[in-house]
């Protein structure tokens, strides 16, 4: 209205009730004093209520005695702590699910949102079925499914289910083993950090180098080809060990792993590098898979698994020599063995220098329950399952989104410069992807945090559990639990869109 | 002319085989399956979970199963799978909830002109459009609640704490989505308006109901709209939960709206304003048309998060169409091993018939409306 402003002077004079400033002074005055009223009555009903209920208000009810327990906090608990403390408790504790299934949500959302978008048949479908089914059954559902139907009917804790890796599922959660470092372990933490700072720092001045001469420094080249060597005998020795523990003939010739491991490793340095690369990849598609099968189909035959492993074995080793043949010399490869080499030796080579020990309080069943290790207890399991599976179909649908925004053009002129699929993702589609994919990823990530207040509806201690529940119903007081709770939302909500302000803004395109 | 050319070719050249290995299905099985040594690995290991994955889940669903007729005691033996039985018998307390079963016939009624209402609604191409309109987003609700509460016309009153089931979930989801549309519609307008103050207020409403969780809001309206109304008013729980769910979509719809007022090329408010129309004539005949039609998609979509989020007030104690289900699920009855998850395949079932075709009507219209004026 204000843009027709600049009639008003030369018009003839009307009502002032048409001069549009005029009137949009007037609206703005009635809504005003129509909210403003609407406020002080629901004020005045609400001291009126609270009176004729004997009720206070006021937020010293935080420094009192909570007298309840909660089941699973991040700090010592108990009856004599006080509001503000069941307070923190659930608020850490929603801070706890959200992150974890945040980690987990965006790893398991961008791989299923990049094989939808595949020219895999078979996993596009997969993944569009999964998106499908998942993102139309309500959360709370799923929630119920994973935690009453799935959690809850596990197996008491005397016949618990045993994991790999020393982990059990039971009735009362998951119990892992929990790491126990002594002092120099933090050495070998150091060196994990920093060697994989140097791994990033020599990456990065390689393709400088590149980009400025066309060819990687001499210096990483040849370490590049040492480097090559060194991992394609660890993996050779990997698979061929393991090729032994699975084929009983082979079981005492360590001699032959090694003396086959070193004789890779010497191929991989010469023209005969694609056919070694093909022999390991044989043994290790055909161990895996036959290990594999035996294990998710224990009633088909062995010998019919283990043929049909040796031919998935065959038919990898040579798509693999089919595809490497015709690789670029090394000079003109980006050196990632090396940078793995670097990211992993070093911490390596300090955790055998410093003598460090890592070891694991592994969870032992004891008479009535498991003692040692970490106990996660069945609703967190629950809720981050279910909360990371229902947003990884969320994250999938934006970063397919994100990715099939980017110009068809883009990928033809990436390809018409002859980069790879490889690259052509990694420098041409995936940074121009990004601009689109992160506003509604880190709206996805908002949704989860406010998600995870569900687990209030499968008794998970957060912070709507804890403080709207067991708090607001022992204090009775509704408005300020209530507003605190909200207040705390609010703050997520807010610190996103600032953040989401200030990304817009630094990657927003750069226009003619 | 002297022929100086050096060679001229005296017979045509002989036609080359067609690339091998462009079409047929060996062809394609290799495109599309086995492209590189990473694909080849991923459809391996892809088989090999739906080999895995498939057969438990047939029987359990198809296989194994208990149908409609069966007993409990089939359902108790040891490797049955899903138990229809329990559903096929509980299947009125899913849809009704505790509606009393004399009066069935009312929230069938209602089913059926819901049904009739909006099947015409969502045709583009269906005749009476805006009659269609008024009787659906007016008349319907108002007939429904005299047909469901009773009271009138000699029908027994029935009080909403014996409605339930998929009769619940659908009228949360409707009432939420009939009322939130005009307040939506007016918040996205006070967020685009000049007026300060207005605009002002439109974006907190906006921002702080989409900042909490429904959760939140649902036990701020269970809890402290009593305590907001004069002393001796009492609110029908099921009252309290539809505020809640109102106010909570509202805002999100008033985000979408927004986006179609956003798209709406400058030169249309511009071209409205010197026609001589006013604010109101102008959003009501050139903008809201225009705007509305773009974001039809995206109001289906809102419906679809809200559909699904009518689950959560079972947390308030509504018998919705999960409530029912998850308290169906300690039937004594009925206890078998696998009763729950029935239960839950049952709800996860409708739920996802309902949201999956809203998902493909709004793919669909969204089609229909991109007719190329894309800016």
């Amino acid at each position: 209205m204000a843009v027709q402003d600049n009639i008003g002077s030369s018009a003839p004079r009307t009502s002032l009730l048409n001069d549009p400033v005029v009137r949009g002074i007037l609206y703005q005055i009635i809504v005003g004093g129509l909210v403003v009223a609407f406020f002080y009555w629901i004020i005045v009903n609400t001291a009126q209520n609270l009176a004729a209920q004997n009720k206070t208000t006021g937020f010293d009810f935080l420094f009192r005695t909570a007298g309840f327990d909660i089941s699973f906090t991040l700090f010592p608990w108990s009856r004599t702590s006080f509001y503000w403390q069941a307070f923190l408790a659930g608020l850490l504790n929603t801070l706890l699910v959200a992150v974890i299934g945040i980690v987990f949500a965006t790893l398991l959302g961008f791989a299923l949102g990049i094989a939808r978008l595949s020219s895999n048949w078979l996993i596009a479908r997969v993944a569009t079925v999964y998106i499908e089914t998942i993102r139309n059954i309500p959360l709370l559902l799923q929630l119920f499914f994973w935690y009453f139907a799935v959690l809850k009917a596990m197996p008491a804790v005397r016949a618990s289910f045993e994991l790999p890796l020393e982990i059990f599922i039971n009735q009362r959660g998951l119990m892992v083993p929990r790491p126990m470092p002594d002092a120099e372990f933090t050495w070998v933490l150091v060196a994990i950090v920093l060697s994989i700072i140097a791994a990033i720092a020599v990456g990065i001045w390689a393709t400088r180098v590149r980009t400025a001469t066309g060819r990687y420094p001499l210096r990483v080249v040849q370490a590049a080809k040492i480097a090559d060597a060194v991992v394609s005998f660890l993996v050779a020795a990997l698979a061929f060990s393991l090729l032994a523990q699975y084929v009983p003939a082979l079981a005492n010739a360590s001699a032959l792993i090694w003396a086959a491991a070193v004789i890779v490793a010497a191929a991989s340095l010469s023209r005969f590098a694609p056919y070694a690369r093909a022999i390991v990849a044989f043994a290790l598609t055909f161990v895996i898979l036959a290990t594999l099968l035996r294990a998710m189909f224990p009633a088909w035959p062995t010998a019919a698994i283990d043929i049909g492993a040796a031919i998935a074995g065959v038919v990898m080793g040579w798509i693999l020599l089919e595809g490497t043949r015709n690789r670029p010399p090394s000079e003109g490869r980006f050196p990632i063995a090396l940078l793995i080499l670097i990211a992993a030796g070093i911490p390596a080579l300090v955790y055998v220098v410093t003598g460090a020990q890592l070891a694991f309080e592994v969870p032992v069943l004891e008479r009535f329950n498991f003692k040692g290790g970490v106990q996660l207890p069945p609703e967190l399991v629950a809720l981050v399952f279910g909360l990371t599976v229902y947003t990884a179909a969320f994250i999938a649908e934006n970063v397919r989104g994100g990715i099939r925004s980017v110009n068809k053009g883009q990928t033809e002129a990436a390809q018409s410069l002859g980069l790879k699929e490889g690259d052509r993702l990694r420098l041409v589609i995936v940074p121009q992807a990004m601009r689109v994919i992160v506003p509604p990823l880190t709206s996805q990530y908002l949704n989860l945090t406010k998600n995870s207040s569900l687990g209030a509806a499968i008794g998970y201690p957060e912070l709507v559990n804890v403080f709207t529940g067991t708090t607001l119903n022992q204090t009775g007081k509704a408005i300020e639990v209530i507003a605190l709770t909200m207040a705390v939302y609010l703050t997520f909500s807010l610190l996103t869109s600032a953040f989401m302000n200030w990304y817009n803004g630094r990657v927003a395109m750069v226009e003619r | 002319m002297t022929m100086d050319h050096a060679f001229i070719r005296q017979e045509m050249v002989e036609a080359r085989q067609p690339p091998r290995g462009t079409d047929g299905p060996i062809a394609w099985l290799r495109r599309s399956l086995f492209a590189s040594p990473s694909d080849a690995l991923l459809t391996i290991l892809g088989m090999l979970f739906l080999l895995w994955a498939i057969p438990p889940i047939y029987n359990f669903l198809i296989g194994h199963a208990v149908m409609p007729g069966g007993t409990v005691e089939e359902c108790r033996a040891e490797g049955a799978g899903a138990c229809w039985a329990y559903i096929y018998a509980r299947f009125n307390f899913f849809i009704y909830g505790f509606y009393p079963i004399d009066q069935y016939w009312r929230p069938n009624i209602v089913f059926i002109m819901g049904a009739a209402l909006i099947i015409p609604l969502l045709i583009p191409s269906a005749p009476f459009k805006r009659i269609n309109a008024l009787l659906f987003f007016v008349v319907f609700p108002v007939v429904t609640f005299y047909l469901l509460n009773g009271g009138v016309f000699g029908m027994r009153h029935v009080p909403t704490e014996q409605w339930g089931g998929l009769l619940v979930t659908l009228i949360i989801s409707l009432v939420g989505i009939i009322c939130s549309i005009p307040i939506g519609i007016l918040l996205a307008l006070g967020r685009q308006s000049k007026l300060p103050i207005i605009k002002t207020l439109s974006v907190m409403f906006i921002e702080l109901w989409r900042a909490v969780p429904l959760i939140t809001v649902l036990f701020m309206a269970s809890i402290m709209l009593p305590l907001f109304m004069p002393t001796g008013t009492t609110v029908d729980k099921l009252l309290r939960a539809l505020v809640g769910v109102t106010l909570f979509s509202s805002a999100y719809l008033a985000e979408t709206v927004r986006g179609g007022l956003q798209a709406l090329p400058r030169g249309q408010y511009e071209a409205g304003a010197a026609l001589g129309l006013s604010y109101w004539k102008r959003t009501y005949f050139i903008i809201l048309p225009q705007a509305l039609k773009h974001v039809i998609p995206g109001i289906v979509n809102n419906f679809i998060a809200l559909f699904k989020d009518t689950s959560l007030v079972s947390i308030v104690g509504i018998f919705d169409l999960l409530n029912t289900v998850q308290s169906a699920s300690s039937d004594i009855n009925w206890s078998s091993p696998t009763q729950a998850v029935t239960g839950y395949v049952f709800a996860a079932a409708v739920f996802w018939i309902f949201c999956f075709a809203m998902s493909r009507y709004s793919l669909w219209m969204e089609r229909r409306l991109d007719t190329g004026h894309k800016r």
